[in-house]
């Protein structure tokens, strides 16, 4: 089996169902639903299988490769392969696509404007451009499929999503296309510095890594590569597109943009950033990573003063991705892996709290969080979940959160203990603003809002469960996990220090510093 | 040259098989005057479309599998050089002048019958006018016009000295003024377009014919090659080298509507039969490019270092002024227009590279943009309301609801225009790109690539007038066009997607073309 192209086939076969889906005809969206949920779930099983497959220890840095000349004029080919934490990401990705399509069965249904075979279609096409940006080994690739996936999620926002969905759509499409248009300038900045190293330009991968680019073209490029991914990330200060665009689209959509596309952003400088510019990753470390605790901070202040749940769960985002950035620009092995399993667990959190909160708002029609009030009188288990949903999102210990987070901190305090010690502030910040929102929408007497609502119905206990146990699973036996994608982080960290490096702190021993909890 | 010797004539050596393809367009035109001037009117209108749409085919055929292989010698005593550039270039013109044509041809869409008035010369609004419409009077005397143009657009680029480049400026310009004045619809802007046009036009061939008898000066003879040659040895003649680059060059740069000789650009464009407008926009840009590539690679390629400042100060005013000119109009047709004074602006950082690489990048981009430039255009005509096209922009609001074919086409040619990867844009800008950067011309690129960012921006803004926008109460119509002007836009769809995802072969057609004989 190992010349099957799994990763060809997970990327095409949602496209696929996406043409599929699409050409259902009006009046039988029910079976719509059903081809794109069939198509998601064996999705599902053919990663699982594929990941079965999987060599951690394999001495080749990228397996599943496939390789094809595409445009040989300019060293352009169809090339895919992954590492560990490319599969890790991909992984959870394709996991999360049934459980949103679950989740917002009935989402488009309200539309008239719109086909809900549209709604799935968009869904789907968007699952495959997430398949090829995390196992693209060539740039060229990896370019197009960051670009593509913008139009699937500017469509599902702008046709399908709440109020302001044209604002909130438009806003994210210039943020992303400002982004990509440098990321596509530095792009051939790099692809010119190949043609003059190699005699011949590529966007391959492996071959790009071998250049020896000088510092002062490496600063330029790692800027635009890396405003790029700061953008997609969101980096504070270019964070401001993700709480207009996640609180205007659909959960489900809110889900895979937040749970998974953002995570292309910190993928990007774990996979492209440090090992193509490791001179300029260190020289803008400390900017990187100032940012990355401002962002912290100020994301986990600002979220305490949100009304509104879908706003309150994209700034809770923000804050967790200035973690992931710490991890990433730690160099450190244990920062790195931690960064990846806190993009795991953080898809997974996200995705529960913001298709739990979906469920409520559904039921109630308002997203503010004084729309609701004892909510667990009427309603135990959404309340439950939402409770649950909220302390995988703070990090309680045994659940995924805690692992990625305490690894991240872990990592990153030899390298720069200022900053950690101040992101655990974060940490006293996040229970905070998810207690309070779980406080004033769940518990106290029942109010005049929430009177006869109803409770989970089975469809939705199917989103809720297998999050759930996900998030326990990751929490509690990581180590799968980490031996996936160790091996891939020592690689990233070879190339990153292959340059003479001396930090302005002497490393401390790790082992000394405990782990701070919430 | 034509040697004539006392008291003997020696005939000139014409070297057939290689003009061959022009002969058979000069032809074409000849007999279609014929048949103007002898075959009853009923008879012309199916006569001139056969006649002119076979000639094109005969010529490409007889480009491809006479001439091509005989490539690479001048011909017709060296005033043509018949090298593959030619060919190429050649072929492109060939290849959209017969697309344009196929919209000429049109006569399913306008109710009153084709785009073109029935008798240019009568007064708009006039008796003699309606009752020339009211007996379906139909206009053929276009068709041996296109044909004489396109005969001048082959002879342009080919040509391999001044005067034959001038006879072939001629040639090719004055039908297309008397073209530019023969819209059905909106009559006076249609002869103002062609006043304006014709005015500023022959002003500037002035310009170029002045600028050749300065380089006759400079180089005692008006042969490319000469010049070149002369490059090196004339010394003292400076001035004359000087203003009649200069001036060449500014017959030329109005040509293909660069800043600041773009004037005529939006007034033409928006003036003309749309059918001409494409024929213009695309064939006249390939030709005129053509010639561009030859004088200042040929004759001037030595002496790129005192007109390349020139040049880059044109280049960054046209990308700039086309860029940002085009976000402030209201009108589909003008903006496209500015889109393609933008378009020069690209299509010139490929010609300063001065490189291999540089001529074809710029003929594959000519490719490319033709091939979308006709699409575009083609399908602005199926969009009408009662008084003609609809061509302002909130006519075209929530177009995606009322024909998603039309709209979905125009929205993928739109991103094509935009550069989005996978079109053919996007190769195009990239092959341009690459070549200037390789050139040492980076500071240009920045700003195509700032320039490409403003334009995809009003690129994108008519997407989202076309599927997010509600319809107007009496918007537009779009008309069910016949089999010609289907056929126009399925050619070079199937062209735009190939050039798009699979452009390999036609990279290597020009790269083998980019390679001027002297």
């Amino acid at each position: 089996m190992t010349d099957f192209p799994w990763l060809t086939v997970l990327g095409v076969l949602p496209l696929v169902g996406s043409v599929v889906v699409a050409a259902v005809p009006n009046g039988r969206e029910l079976l719509a639903k059903q081809i794109a949920l069939v198509v998601s779930l064996v999705m599902v099983a053919l990663v699982v299988v594929m990941s079965l497959q999987f060599e951690p220890d394999s001495a080749d840095a990228f397996q599943f490769v496939e390789s094809h000349v595409w445009i040989e004029r300019f060293g352009i080919s169809y090339s895919v392969g992954v590492d560990g934490i490319a599969l890790v990401l991909l992984a959870m990705a394709v996991v999360l696509v049934p459980i949103v399509i679950t989740s917002g069965w009935n989402d488009a249904d309200d539309t008239t404007a719109h086909r809900v075979q549209t709604y799935f279609a968009l869904l789907l096409a968007l699952e495959s451009a997430i398949v090829f940006v995390f196992a693209a080994t060539d740039l060229f690739l990896f370019y197009v499929a960051f670009e593509v996936m913008l139009l699937p999620v500017y469509f599902l926002i702008g046709f399908f999503g709440g109020l302001q969905r044209s604002y909130a759509a438009v806003k994210f499409l210039l943020y992303s296309l400002l982004g990509g248009l440098l990321l596509l300038a530095a792009l051939i900045g790099l692809y010119v510095v190949s043609v003059r190293q190699l005699g011949e330009g590529t966007f391959d991968y492996t071959a790009l890594l071998g250049l020896d680019i000088d510092p002062s073209t490496q600063k330029m490029l790692f800027a635009g590569f890396f405003f790029a991914f700061a953008v997609k990330a969101p980096m504070v200060p270019v964070h401001t597109w993700l709480p207009d665009a996640a609180a205007a689209g659909t959960p489900a959509t809110s889900t895979l943009m937040v749970g998974v596309l953002d995570k292309v952003g910190t993928f990007g400088m774990l996979r492209l950033c440090l090992p193509l510019f490791p001179d300029a990753s260190h020289w803008a470390a400390p900017v990187v990573v100032t940012l990355a605790v401002v962002g912290i901070v100020y994301a986990a202040l600002v979220a305490i003063g949100q009304t509104d749940m879908y706003r309150l769960i994209a700034y809770t985002s923000v804050s967790h991705f200035g973690f992931i950035v710490l991890g990433v620009f730690a160099f450190t092995q244990i920062g790195l892996s931690g960064a990846t399993i806190y993009m795991v667990a953080h898809g997974l959190s996200t995705a529960a709290l913001f298709l739990v909160v979906g469920f409520l708002v559904r039921r109630r029609g308002s997203s503010l969080v004084s729309a609701f009030g004892g909510v667990q009188r009427v309603a135990p288990l959404i309340a439950g979940s939402l409770m649950f949903a909220g302390l995988s999102g703070l990090a309680l210990p045994g659940m995924a959160g805690f692992v990625g987070e305490i690894s991240v901190l872990i990592g990153s305090y030899p390298t720069w203990p200022v900053a950690a010690v101040i992101a655990v502030i974060g940490i006293v910040l996040s229970a905070l603003y998810i207690l309070i929102m779980v406080q004033r929408v769940s518990h106290g007497p029942e109010t005049e809002n929430v009177r006869g609502m109803a409770d989970l119905v089975p469809r939705e206990v199917w989103v809720v469960a297998p999050l759930m146990a996900l998030i326990l699973a990751v929490g509690v036996y990581p180590k799968p996990l980490f031996d996936a994608v160790n091996p891939a982080s020592d690689r990233v960290l070879e190339a990153v220090d292959a340059v003479p490096f001396t930090p302005d702190v002497p490393p401390a021993d790790p082992a000394a510093e405990g782990g701070e909890t919430p | 040259m034509i040697r004539v010797a006392v008291g003997s004539f020696e005939s000139p050596t014409l070297d057939y098989a290689l003009i061959a393809p022009m002969l058979v367009v000069f032809g074409a035109a000849l007999v279609g005057v014929l048949v103007e001037a002898f075959v009853p009117r009923r008879v012309r209108g199916p006569v001139q479309p056969a006649l002119g749409l076979g000639a094109l085919v005969a010529s490409f055929a007889v480009l491809v599998w006479v001439t091509a292989p005989e490539a690479g010698a001048t011909a017709a005593e060296a005033t043509v050089a018949m090298d593959k550039t030619s060919v190429f270039l050649q072929g492109t013109v060939l290849l959209l002048s017969f697309v344009a044509m196929l919209l000429f041809a049109e006569r399913g869409v306008d109710p009153s019958g084709d785009a073109f008035a029935p008798s240019a010369a009568s007064i708009p609004g006039s008796e003699g006018e309606r009752e020339l419409v009211a007996v379906g009077a139909r206009q053929t005397e276009i068709w041996p016009l296109a044909m004489f143009s396109v005969a001048g657009m082959m002879l342009f680029p080919a040509a391999n000295d001044l005067l034959t480049m001038f006879v072939a400026l001629e040639v090719l310009s004055l039908p297309l003024y008397l073209m530019v004045g023969l819209a059905r619809r909106r009559r006076l802007l249609s002869q103002e377009a062609a006043i304006k046009y014709f005015l500023l036009g022959s002003f500037s061939s002035a310009f170029f014919l002045f600028g050749s008898a300065l380089l006759f000066g400079f180089a005692g003879s008006i042969r490319l090659g000469a010049i070149h040659d002369a490059l090196g040895t004339q010394v003292g003649l400076d001035p004359l080298l000087l203003l009649g680059t200069g001036m060449v060059a500014v017959g030329l740069l109005f040509k293909v509507g660069a800043v600041p000789f773009h004037a005529w650009v939006p007034d033409v464009y928006q003036g003309s039969p749309t059918a001409v407008t494409a024929f213009m926009a695309a064939s006249t840009k390939v030709a005129a490019f053509g010639a561009i590539l030859r004088v200042f690679y040929v004759a001037l390629g030595d002496y790129s270092w005192d007109w390349r400042p020139m040049m880059w100060v044109v280049v960054v005013l046209t990308l700039v002024v086309g860029a940002v000119l085009a976000i402030t109009q209201t009108d589909i047709k003008r903006m496209l227009a500015y889109s393609a004074v933008a378009h020069t602006g690209f299509l010139l950082v490929g010609v300063l590279a001065v490189s291999a690489e540089g001529i074809s990048s710029t003929m594959f981009y000519l490719l490319a943009y033709g091939t979308t430039t006709i699409a575009a255009f083609a399908l602005v005509t199926l969009v009408r309301s009662g008084s003609g096209e609809a061509s302002h922009l909130s006519q075209w609001a929530g177009l995606g609801k009322r024909s998603p074919l039309v709209a979905g086409l125009f929205a993928y040619y739109l991103l094509a225009l935009a550069g989005i990867p996978l079109t053919s844009g996007f190769t195009a800008k990239f092959s341009v790109f690459s070549a200037a950067v390789a050139a040492d011309a980076t500071p240009l690129v920045i700003v195509g690539v700032i320039a490409s960012a403003i334009a995809a921006f009003f690129y994108v803004r008519v997407i989202v007038l076309m599927f997010f926008a509600d319809p107007a109460p009496d918007g537009p119509t779009v008309a069910i066009p016949s089999g010609m002007t289907v056929s126009a836009i399925s050619i070079v769809t199937v062209l735009s997607v190939i050039l798009g995802l699979f452009p390999q072969p036609f990279i290597d057609l020009a790269e083998q073309a980019g390679v001027f004989l002297r």
